[in-house]
């Protein structure tokens, strides 16, 4: 790990924002050249600081709605490979959203999305119990996701400003 | 309602301004006020004149005062506000602009900071004497000098000179009537500021002609280039100047109205004799907030700070490439380009701009001498607003063919 410059640090965090910010926004909004923000982001990309632009959707505004679930495992970690393959075999699954290594009464939480409550469950039940190093899971249902990646998905803080003040 | 039998039959065509007091009715409603019920009425704007942050007040903030409740206090607290809240004021002021208060009797919380500017100008001004007020000024100034029975003196700024205070200017405003000069800087609406180099003149004429100050710094932590100097920093200055600020813009905390007022205990003593006439205490739960943000929110002001810094660049530049005059606006979260290309008044412009091109900012000449030519766009709102806000003007400027 490396100190970031803070020209990077900046654009990490208004790319968070949006990461539809243009180079030409970025450098005006920062006073600095359109070419050094394009570097600067060319090599967050390149040192997979930047590893991906992507999208955050609330999908309960959609019909086919996904259900997730946290699922917290406990494992046999293996000799020499620690929890890394075993994690890597859960991960590799693309109903697998994301895979956390955690500390405290169990080892990983694993997020799992699928169409509906059998389809998660099956996999649990058929692909993640059944793994050899796997000893036990819990499985938790989201009902209703507030907030996600820093963003509200209901915002209540509405702009009540008024148009014009002194 | 009027229900008055004994000098009226209560119809609504009955005028009541005769019984008004003749000092109150000569005062005009604010430029603002008209333009407000301009916009309020037009659908579909965006909006560059706001003089508020477009951030809520932070959740820690916000969260102290609903735990103060709970706990219930409620209750008055001392006139000049609670002791910690004033502690905490000069150790701020103290660490963050080097000038040096004593909580005892030396700093008074308010009402924002606008009571403090209320309860100054209230506490120095008898009948005759003359206020100077630099202008392109916020807008309250001269109306509450007048309704103390002063009389307020316009001293004209400029765009070339970044609407920056020039003492020769201030000199020749200079009668033996002149008793307080009103200073706000950073400045709402120009977006100027005085460093201490431009301060020093100014200084020595305050000194030379024993002049009084009023400080407004309510935008001092919206400074972004070097840091702001605060005018009782300067050598002399302290116990000529009353230090009026708050916690609305920094903080984000308009609508909790909590500023504060320092100065030499004579001063601070009578305005305090006022404040306590009048409004008895500032507001409770404010006070737990106001000493919550200074406590615990530095952070979060600075990345306030940080953010209100992005947007000014971006509006400025774009107000630059559609070919607007812009000088360079180093603090608050305004900027103040020039319209005068365009063959219109800030009047006009600002009416069609908001007609025509349906984006609200606030014409200059409501802001007083000097101000004609000029629109005040608060870049405090969100980056895809300020950028739609901008083609829109762009529109509108280049249809006017210039």
């Amino acid at each position: 790990m490396k100190e970031i410059s803070k020209l990077k640090q900046n654009l990490l965090e208004l790319l968070r924002e949006d990461a539809r910010y243009t180079p030409e926004l970025l450098s005006t909004m920062l006073g600095v050249t359109a070419d050094e923000v394009k570097s600067a982001i060319a090599e967050l990309e390149e040192d997979h600081i930047i590893v991906k632009y992507a999208t955050v959707i609330n999908s309960k505004k959609l019909d086919d709605e996904k259900v997730t679930a946290l699922i917290e495992v406990q494992i046999t970690p293996e000799r020499d490979r620690g929890f890394d393959a075993i994690s890597e075999r859960i991960y590799l699954f693309p109903q697998v959203k994301s895979v956390y290594l955690m500390s405290g009464a169990y080892d990983l939480l694993v997020e799992v999305e699928g169409r509906n409550l059998k389809e998660v469950a099956n996999f649990v039940s058929e692909k993640l119990s059944t793994l050899e190093k796997v000893l036990s899971t819990k499985t938790h249902f989201i009902l209703k996701k507030y907030k996600q990646d820093g963003v509200i998905f209901e915002d209540h803080e509405e702009d009540h400003r008024l148009m014009i003040s002194p | 309602m009027i229900v008055n039998s004994d000098k009226q039959t209560g119809s609504k065509s009955t005028s009541m301004h005769s019984y008004l007091a003749p000092r109150v009715q000569e005062i005009q409603p604010s430029g603002i006020r008209k333009f407000f019920d301009l916009v309020s009425s037009s659908k579909d704007i965006i909006t560059l004149g706001v003089g508020e942050p477009d951030f809520v007040t932070p959740w820690h903030v916000r969260e102290s005062c609903v735990y103060s409740l709970e706990r219930g206090f409620t209750r008055y607290t001392s006139n000049s506000g609670t002791p910690e809240l004033r502690e905490a004021i000069a150790q701020y002021l103290h660490d963050s602009f080097q000038v040096t208060y004593e909580p005892k009797d030396e700093i008074l919380v308010t009402v924002g900071g606008s009571e403090a500017i209320d309860l100054a100008l209230r506490a120095l001004i008898a009948p005759g004497d003359e206020i100077l007020i630099p202008e392109p000024c916020y807008i309250s100034y001269s109306p509450i000098t007048k309704i103390g029975g002063g009389v307020p003196v316009g001293i004209e700024t400029f765009a070339e000179d970044d609407f920056k205070l020039k003492a020769e200017h201030l000199k020749a405003k200079l009668t033996p009537n002149s008793k307080v000069l009103v200073l706000n800087y950073p400045s709402n609406p120009t977006g100027g500021i005085m460093t201490y180099e431009d301060w020093v003149p100014i200084a020595k004429v305050v000194e030379e002609h024993d002049l009084i100050v009023i400080s407004d710094e309510i935008y001092a932590e919206l400074t972004y280039s070097g840091k702001h100097v605060s005018f009782a920093s300067l050598p002399g200055m302290k116990d000529r100047t009353i230090l009026v600020s708050g916690f609305s813009k920094a903080f984000a905390m308009t609508g909790w109205r909590m500023g504060y007022a320092c100065g030499h205990p004579d001063l601070i003593s009578a305005m305090l004799k006022i404040h306590q006439y009048t409004v008895m205490c500032a507001p409770a739960m404010g006070q737990v907030a106001a000493l919550e943000a200074l406590t615990n929110g530095m952070e979060e002001k600075d990345r306030m700070v940080d953010s209100y810094n992005q947007r000014r660049r971006l509006i400025v530049q774009g107000l630059r490439d559609i070919g607007l005059a812009c000088h360079e606006p180093h603090g608050a979260f305004y900027a103040f380009p020039s319209i005068t290309s365009t063959g219109l008044s800030s009047d006009e412009f600002a009416q069609r701009l908001l007609v025509e091109a349906k984006v609200a900012a606030v014409p200059g000449n409501v802001f007083g001498l000097g101000g004609d030519g000029f629109l005040r766009c608060s870049y405090a709102t969100s980056v895809a607003q300020l950028n739609e806000a901008l083609h829109r003007i762009g529109q509108f400027v280049y249809k006017l063919g210039r």
